[in-house]
């Protein structure tokens, strides 16, 4: 099983740890890991501000840097759907590509994790992941209950997990929507805050650090005590702290 | 007051009342929470959904036929079938239809089709007085509004300015906020008009092909009250509601209550087959920019659409922007999707007011890909759409950085840098939109880039 790490742009450039995370996640299961050194970016802020032909060069550069690999693994749903549906092909040849915790658990099927995390934890269920990949049962749909992620969370000892008043709504970060549409984006992103905060929430997690990153931004600036972390470095031991 | 040009400028005004906008964005939570209770209880929901986005598949692929069926048979009945290319059509044959039969009062039950030609106005300027009759649409009608919402038209407004509006146009006390007591002289003020009126207008959520029949849904009894009492029926129908046979009403009329309200049945389903004796009924079946849209493959499904708003109430950004932002007759996700189609350039703004997220396309009960559209119209918008160089620039330059991994690298390089040093006045001009409320993320001391090469790839 031929593994290649696709790892954001912004995650490569701003948030490492997330990264190396992943990486070691991926190790500990038993997976040998590569991170082509030529990668960038999957063309989605492009696409999604309708400017998917600016994104070509990118979704070129993508293909070529993971064709020769049986997986791609991408610690974000966001990205992950988008080179699903519009860089990688769906006739079943070449890389398939999967979202980290999708990929841990239906393709490592990963029963246990040597991690623990003492802390109350509020899981944002970004939407890519949930509505575009099902990495969990979106609340608008009739079908029967399972979340991936959660799954995963709950292999980690000493967590303690919250529900949430709105499990599934968006944070509002959404792209550019984040700046284009300031207004909207930043009462999105408090309201979301809000229902961790009444939850008692130490550290809100998820997979997608985009979403996570727009929520820090608000919890930093209001200086608020709450920490972001994506979920790979809670699934791989991390503690806010280090 | 003159409406801002683009959604995000409206959002950003009806945000600056928080009070307003958090109460705005709960109530409409509400109803989305009411639906899914009621959902919840349906087993074969998906089934249902599915079935209902592939009958109007069937009905979009056959419209032709099924249009030409529904108008023999309607004829049949005794029902006068007229055709409209665009709303001046449609309100022309409205207007001479009143002539012809010299109706002087008239009545209109809720239908979204008549706010898109615009026929409260067109009728107005000839010296009719059109009295909307479904409570919400009486309020706004009063207040000089439009609809903000399809199926609750006035749900911006609270019970207090309702009350301001009562006691200004029908005299109720000073101050009085009570629903049941305003509910009361709406109903007294509307029994004299409905003894009145010598024709009553309808939409028409229903019409069925085999029958030559049309079903009318709402929830007051207003379509029926109009209709039993005026000598003429004028009964106005987008050529898209249709569906083929009577046998799949129940699965529309199942999906359509529960995803609007979250009622299991809307109060009253009204059946009109034919006119009663020495009565004339009419209907009037409009295009207005549909068969366009059939023809237009990314986005003719939005032609499934049966106007129950469930996708304005659960999304997040129509919650907290309301309906006049998107300056549109059917406002939120769905109207994003087919207003660009009736003008592109007044509708620009609205396929990115959205996230993307998706939660309209999962509340659709017919299967609608309403995200998808917006993504596919956001396409076509930086194509046809008014230029906006700045943004073209920036994603070009942008895509050609992230096509070439050592320019990648550099530009990343420096965009730590510059952050780590820069004075944060620097940082947070005034042109920096996400720091407006909003941190930049912390810079790292590595990329993880450079990390893996010292520690995995040696």
């Amino acid at each position: 099983m031929k593994v290649g790490l696709f790892i954001p742009c912004y995650v490569e450039q701003f948030y490492p740890k997330a990264a190396i995370a992943s990486l070691q996640v991926l190790e500990k299961a038993g997976v040998q890991v590569e991170y082509p050194l030529e990668q960038t970016c999957c063309g989605q802020p492009m696409a999604n501000s309708g400017y998917q032909q600016y994104g070509e060069g990118a979704a070129q550069l993508f293909r070529k840097n993971f064709e020769a690999y049986d997986y791609v693994v991408c610690p974000s749903g966001s990205c992950t759907l988008h080179a699903k549906e519009h860089i990688l092909s769906d006739n079943g040849e070449g890389p398939k590509i999967y979202e980290l915790c999708e990929f841990l658990t239906d393709v490592l099927q990963v029963k246990s994790l040597d991690a623990s995390f003492p802390f109350r934890v509020g899981l944002h269920a970004s939407c890519h992941g949930l509505r575009g990949l099902h990495l969990a049962k979106p609340s608008e749909l009739m079908i029967p209950e399972f979340n991936k992620p959660l799954g995963l969370l709950e292999m980690v000892k000493d967590i303690d997990l919250v529900q949430l008043t709105r499990k599934d709504e968006c944070c509002g970060f959404g792209g550019t929507f984040a700046v284009f549409e300031e207004a909207v984006s930043v009462d999105m992103g408090r309201d979301r805050i809000k229902d961790h905060e009444q939850q008692g929430v130490q550290v809100i997690t998820g997979a997608d650090m985009s979403c996570l990153m727009h929520l820090e931004g608000l919890l930093r600036r209001e200086k608020k005590p709450i920490r972001v972390m994506h979920i790979a470095e809670i699934l791989n031991g991390h503690t806010p702290e280090n | 007051m003159k409406l801002p040009q683009t959604h995000a400028d409206a959002a950003a005004e009806f945000l600056k009342d928080t009070d307003r906008s958090h109460w705005h964005d709960d109530t409409l939570w509400h109803v989305r929470s009411k639906r899914d209770a009621s959902a919840q209880k349906i087993p074969e929901w998906e089934q249902l959904r599915t079935l209902a986005s592939q009958i109007k598949d069937h009905v979009l692929s056959n419209l032709d036929n099924l249009l030409l069926q529904f108008e023999k048979n309607a004829q049949a009945n005794g029902i006068e079938v007229l055709w409209a290319k665009d709303a001046q059509e449609h309100n022309e044959h409205v207007l001479r239809i009143l002539e012809e039969n010299q109706v002087k009062q008239l009545v209109k039950s809720k239908s979204i089709l008549t706010e898109e030609c615009g026929l409260n106005h067109f009728l107005e300027d000839k010296g009719y007085d059109v009295v909307d009759t479904d409570l919400g649409e009486r309020i706004i009608q009063f207040n000089k509004q439009v609809p903000s919402h399809i199926v609750m038209p006035a749900i911006h407004l609270k019970k207090k300015e309702i009350g301001d509006i009562f006691h200004e146009h029908l005299g109720t006390e000073a101050g009085a906020d009570d629903p049941q007591y305003l509910t009361e002289a709406a109903r007294q003020h509307l029994r004299q008009k409905f003894i009145q009126a010598h024709a009553a207008i309808t939409g028409v959520n229903f019409g069925i092909a085999e029958t030559g029949g049309f079903v009318v849904c709402t929830n007051e009894g207003n379509a029926d009250m109009g209709t039993h009492l005026a000598d003429i029926h004028i009964a106005c129908m987008g050529i898209e509601k249709l569906i083929p046979r009577a046998a799949d009403l129940g699965v529309f009329l199942r999906l359509l209550a529960r995803s609007a309200t979250g009622q299991s049945i809307t109060n009253y389903n009204s059946h009109f087959h034919r006119p009663r004796k020495d009565k004339k009924m009419y209907l009037i079946l409009v295009d207005n920019g549909r068969t366009k849209q059939l023809g237009r493959e990314d986005f003719r499904n939005s032609l499934k659409c049966i106007r129950c708003g469930a996708c304005m109430n659960t999304c997040p950004i129509y919650r907290r922007s309301s309906g006049f932002s998107y300056n549109s007759t059917v406002p939120g996700p769905i109207g994003s999707i087919l207003s660009p189609g009736m003008d592109l350039k007044k509708h620009s703004t609205l396929p990115f007011a959205s996230t993307l997220c998706g939660s309209c396309s999962d509340v659709c009960p017919v299967k609608i890909n309403i995200h998808e559209q917006l993504y596919k119209w956001r396409q076509v918008i930086t194509k046809e759409g008014p230029s906006q160089p700045s943004k073209k620039w920036a994603m070009r330059f942008g895509g050609k950085v992230m096509s070439k991994p050592k320019l990648f690298d550099l530009m990343g390089r420096m965009a730590r840098k510059s952050l780590s040093i820069s004075p944060r006045g620097f940082v947070y001009n005034s042109f920096n939109a996400w720091g407006k409320h909003r941190e930049l993320p912390e810079v790292p001391k590595e990329s993880f880039k450079d990390w893996y090469k010292k520690n995995r790839n040696k």
